[in-house]
């Protein structure tokens, strides 16, 4: 080992740029000891101390620049040298990232015309933020659940008190003056002003709107208690009544799952005040005390979707839509197409859903054709699964339901969750996978991508025991989204999927075919 | 109870942009600070015992006691150090501060300030430089030769001066400093320039030879910190008011003496908090690593209590590359600040923030609510005596001085029925 | 009181509270957006948040 020296005589460097560089260079292999520095009299001292100090050196003045170090095999002065211009000659990046206040107090002190808090902290300290946003007169998006239902009411009675919005908890979709917030996704401007108290429900009404030609002006969130008795629709009311106000709002939608009676009564006694249509989908409820309210019932979110659209463009409601976009023998000619492939033994359909207001559409659109449908978020509680992990006879999991949840992030931002369980459902017993794919701000860069090789090794094995996996799948979205719809659905279709435009007609494709296998069944038995 | 805390607040906040700190003079601290004698030994930091001081703080305190003649080297100065005879007080109780060790003993030359709203005074030695120095810890001949020579040429040398200038305002100079890319704290190449430009007329005129004010002028030149030791005792004499405001939790002391780190809250009087001071991370000279450091030392701190040092950094940015950061980042501390602070500095303006005022009156109750502890720039000792300073960087306070000073502001609120 | 306070006609100031993605996306979209660099209070310490409290005049 030797100790080898640059000087530079007559040349500048600060002296924090040179500590900073001696940091560096220090790291270096071979470098054992280095002292990068201008020739002052501590320097030399400090020099000295390290043994680095050589006759060159002491005889250099305050003006020159010296690097002195102990360097080892593999090191040179050379390689020395270069790394230290690098690092002199290097400027700094683009300033760090610009200030960002630690509490809410200081985002408005900095920012006091801010309108709008998006909360999606941890459940136990959401409510005290959501105080604060209402007390300052913002109106608040409540993305967070675990929120309990008496500080729901407290803060939602506040809420409405003051005139302001109090989304949530628990919600997850809105958009506010064309703004799209959280899970959401780009829709066209237009007059269907839309309150959900369901996530993904809001979000394939509204992306079918889109898909149809039309557009919204409002969607508004309400968190999925809302219409319970506790609550009492308090944001649905209030939401429902600023669309009845709002002159750009041509025809309303309302939808959530059925309410408690003495709620959905106080909502549908408005719709007569609305002086505008008004379209309420109580997904599975009574279409009797809705139209009584002069409103009108749908029997699908596509079908509330549709009619939304078509009264906005004048037309008087139409009939409830359980039809295809394409004919009908196209569908029962696909069906036997699809069922003549199985094997004997497949009879069973499973649902993976990340939308739990799809999945929950899916059972009760099925359920009238096969029976009994397990699931995690089951439509009557004995058919609740026993282990969620475990697909029995015919099964719908809806995996953003807590169950899946606890530790790990919703499945439309990690698809892992249930991309996982999609080749493990491909059990020889299984004749159709059914799935949604949602798009839109929130979700995924690309879902799409995310399914597309379990879906091919799922028809793979399926095939390779001697049947065929149907696998069908909606993409729930708009070309404006992101990850583009255009592009999701072809991604779809080339991993062997069979894509359908909405999440009622993959669901009511489905039926046709468990229809056709089971009368294959009943023939070849 | 809350209201009260805001009106005490609004009161300790109000008393310090009232304060209008100014050099009155220099004198002696025999002479001048109250409650000194030739046995006493101030030093920086809260209250301490011998067997606790760590090393660059003893090393100031043999260094004191041979300048002093008390002792003739660093055996008879340990021993008599250690033998009770001598009487330890922080700066803070007499009026003083004290930069690093902050070791203030009966002859030596201080500055002697006065806040004109209030009346009240404050004390600081002199800066002696760069390098081996008292204030690090260092007793060599080199370092009490300088110190006589501080006493007998520059002191009285600046005297003179000031005795011609009158009285200099020292908020308006350092109102300017900070819009000259000066802190206060670990950039003062501004304030020292500013202070010799006022001072150097009037000291051409003194009675003292050619050579005597040449070597004082060339002292404060070679010294970019000489303007360190007049902007602590501004800040302690602006702050020193607000001792005692009932309800107050407002922070008018931070001081550490190398082993703990001190604060000092408006509405509970002279009652110190402390816990232990942090290693300081920082930029270290060549051939100094983190394990060369002592804890963190000085009095200097007193200037984030004011308001400006770390708290001002945004408008001296030079300071974030100690920790190798941005501008960006210095901006952001000083914006973290105003998450902690009462109010914003009527007199000191900082142009990368808009000229906003410089955020200004730590709340205990802020600090502990939003985790933000004050953000601190300063230098970095040797743990040994003598070796001097290994480096700068950034550092802040324990949490625990301020959870220990909410606890007994509870209690105290309690015992008078408030809550 | 206006529904709403006037909130369709405003242009939307969104202020956001936790989750860095939701604060991107709008970032991206050029609306404006401020993200809060949130901590729990006292950083969850019981013993601190009752004292706090206890000054605020909260139980």
């Amino acid at each position: 080992m030797a100790v080898q020296t640059t000087i530079r005589k007559n040349a500048y460097y600060d002296s924090v740029t040179l500590m900073l560089i001696t940091k560096d260079l220090a790291k270096l292999p071979g470098v054992e000891d280095i002292l990068v520095g201008m020739a002052t009299e501590l320097n030399k001292e400090l020099a000295a101390n390290l043994n680095l100090l050589t006759p060159e050196l002491e005889a250099l003045s305050a003006n020159d620049f010296f690097v002195t170090a102990e360097l080892s095999g593999e090191a040179s002065m050379e390689m020395l040298v270069s790394a230290l211009d690098a690092l002199l000659s290097a400027k700094k990046s683009s300033a760090g990232s610009s200030y960002r206040p630690a509490s809410l107090q200081t985002a408005l002190s900095n920012e006091p015309e801010l309108n709008l808090a998006l909360i999606s902290l941890p459940g136990r300290y959401a409510a005290a933020e959501v105080e604060k946003a209402l007390d300052a007169g913002l109106h608040v998006m409540l993305f967070s659940d675990n929120v309990s239902i008496e500080d729901e009411k407290r803060l939602k009675e506040k809420a409405v008190s003051k005139q302001l919005l109090m989304m949530g908890p628990d919600c997850g979709t809105a958009m506010i003056n064309h703004v799209p917030l959280a899970f959401c996704n780009v829709v066209r401007p237009g007059g269907i002003g839309i309150v959900g108290a369901s996530g993904t429900g809001t979000q394939e009404i509204m992306s079918l709107i889109d898909q149809l030609g039309g557009g919204v002006s409002q969607v508004i969130g309400t968190g999925g208690r809302d219409l319970k008795t506790e609550i009492g629709g308090l944001m649905m009311l209030q939401a429902f009544e600023a669309l009845i106000a709002d002159p750009e709002t041509k025809v309303i939608v309302l939808v959530s799952k059925p309410p408690a009676p003495e709620v959905a009564k106080k909502v549908l006694d408005l719709v007569n005040k609305a002086g505008k249509p008004v379209v309420v989908d109580f997904i599975g409820g009574d279409r009797t005390a809705i139209e009584a309210a002069g409103a009108v019932a749908c029997i699908s979110l596509e079908d509330a979707a549709r009619k939304a659209v078509a009264l906005l463009r004048g037309d008087a409601a139409p009939s409830d839509f359980s039809g295809f976009d394409v004919p009908e023998a196209d569908i029962d000619a696909l069906a036997a197409h699809e069922a003549g492939k199985k094997a004997p033994i497949q009879k069973y359909l499973r649902g993976l859903f990340t939308g739990g207001t799809l999945a929950d559409e899916a059972m009760k659109l099925l359920g009238p054709d096969l029976g009994t449908i397990w699931s995690n978020i089951p439509l009557k509680p004995e058919e609740q699964l026993k282990d969620v992990k475990v697909s029995a006879e015919h099964t719908v999991i809806d995996f953003g339901d807590d169950a899946f949840t606890v530790g790990r992030p919703h499945p439309m931002i990690d698809p892992s969750t249930r991309s996982e369980r999609i080749v493990k459902e491909a059990a020889p017993d299984v004749a159709v996978l059914l799935m949604d794919v949602v798009l839109g701000y929130g979700s995924h860069p690309d879902p799409a991508g995310e399914v597309a090789a379990q879906i091919r090794e799922a028809r793979e094995n399926a095939a390779a025991s001697g049947g065929d996996l149907t696998v069908i799948a909606s993409v729930c979205g708009t070309e404006g989204d992101p990850q583009g719809l255009k592009a999701s659905r072809e991604t779809l279709s080339e991993a062997g999927a069979v894509v359908m435009p909405s999440n009622a007609q993959a669901v009511r494709l489905a039926a046709k075919i468990m229809k056709a296998i089971a009368k294959q069944g009943g023939e070849r038995a | 109870m809350e209201e009260r805390i805001l009106k005490a607040n609004q009161e300790a906040f109000d008393r310090l942009q009232l304060a209008q700190p100014t050099i009155v003079g220099i004198g002696t601290a025999g002479e001048d600070i109250p409650g000194m004698d030739k046995m006493t030994v101030l030093h920086a930091g809260p209250p301490i015992t011998w067997e606790r001081m760590s090393g660059p703080l003893r090393g100031a305190i043999v260094g004191g006691l041979i300048y002093e003649g008390l002792a003739k080297d660093e055996a008879e100065a340990l021993e008599l150090a250690a033998s009770g005879k001598i009487t330890f007080d922080s700066c803070h109780h007499h009026n003083a501060v004290g930069p690093m060790a902050g070791v203030t003993t009966f002859s030596m030359p201080v500055w002697k300030l006065r806040n004109e709203a209030f009346g009240n005074m404050a004390y600081c030695t002199l800066n002696e430089g760069l390098g081996k120095v008292l204030r690090y810890g260092a007793f060599s001949e080199e370092v009490i030769d300088r110190l006589k020579w501080m006493e007998k040429v520059l002191a009285p040398v600046l005297k003179a001066t000031l005795a011609l200038s009158g009285p200099i305002d020292l908020k308006t100079m350092i109102a300017q400093i900070v819009q000259m890319g000066d802190e206060g704290h670990n950039r003062n190449k501004a304030g020292t320039s500013l202070l010799i430009r006022e001072l150097a007329p009037y000291l051409v005129m003194t009675d003292f030879s050619d050579e005597d004010k040449r070597d004082v002028l060339k002292f404060m030149h070679s010294n970019d910190h000489f303007f360190l030791n007049l902007t602590m005792p501004a800040c302690k004499c602006s702050l020193d008011p607000l001792e005692g405001i009932e309800n107050s939790t407002m922070v008018y002391t931070m001081a550490r003496n190398g082993t703990d780190f001190g604060i000092r809250v408006s509405g509970l009087g002279n009652r110190w908090f402390t816990a232990p001071a942090e290693i300081i991370d920082g930029l270290f000279f060549p051939g100094f690593t983190k394990e060369d450091a002592n804890p963190d030392i000085g009095d200097s701190v007193i200037t984030e209590t004011c308001g400006i040092g770390g708290f001002a950094m945004a408008t001296a940015p030079a300071i974030v590359q100690f920790v190798g950061g941005t501008p960006q980042d210095a901006f952001n501390f000083t914006s973290s600040m105003y998450e902690i602070t009462i109010g914003e500095s009527s007199a000191f303006k900082l142009p990368p923030m808009n000229f906003r005022g410089s955020p200004t009156g730590i709340d205990i109750m802020k600090v502990i609510e939003t985790q933000i502890r004050p953000i601190i720039n300063t230098g970095i000792a040797h743990k040994n005596a003598g070796v001097g300073q290994v480096g700068a960087g950034l550092v802040r306070p324990p949490m625990k001085c301020f959870e220990d000073a909410l606890e007994a502001f509870v209690e105290d609120a309690q015992s008078r029925g408030l809550i | 009181m206006k529904p709403l306070n006037g909130l369709f006609e405003k242009q939307l100031r969104v202020v956001n509270l936790g989750l860095e993605a939701f604060y991107e996306d709008l970032k991206n979209q050029s609306v404006e957006v401020v993200q809060v660099d949130w901590r729990p209070p006292a950083g969850g310490n019981e013993k601190m948040l009752s004292l706090l409290g206890k000054l605020k005049g909260k139980k």
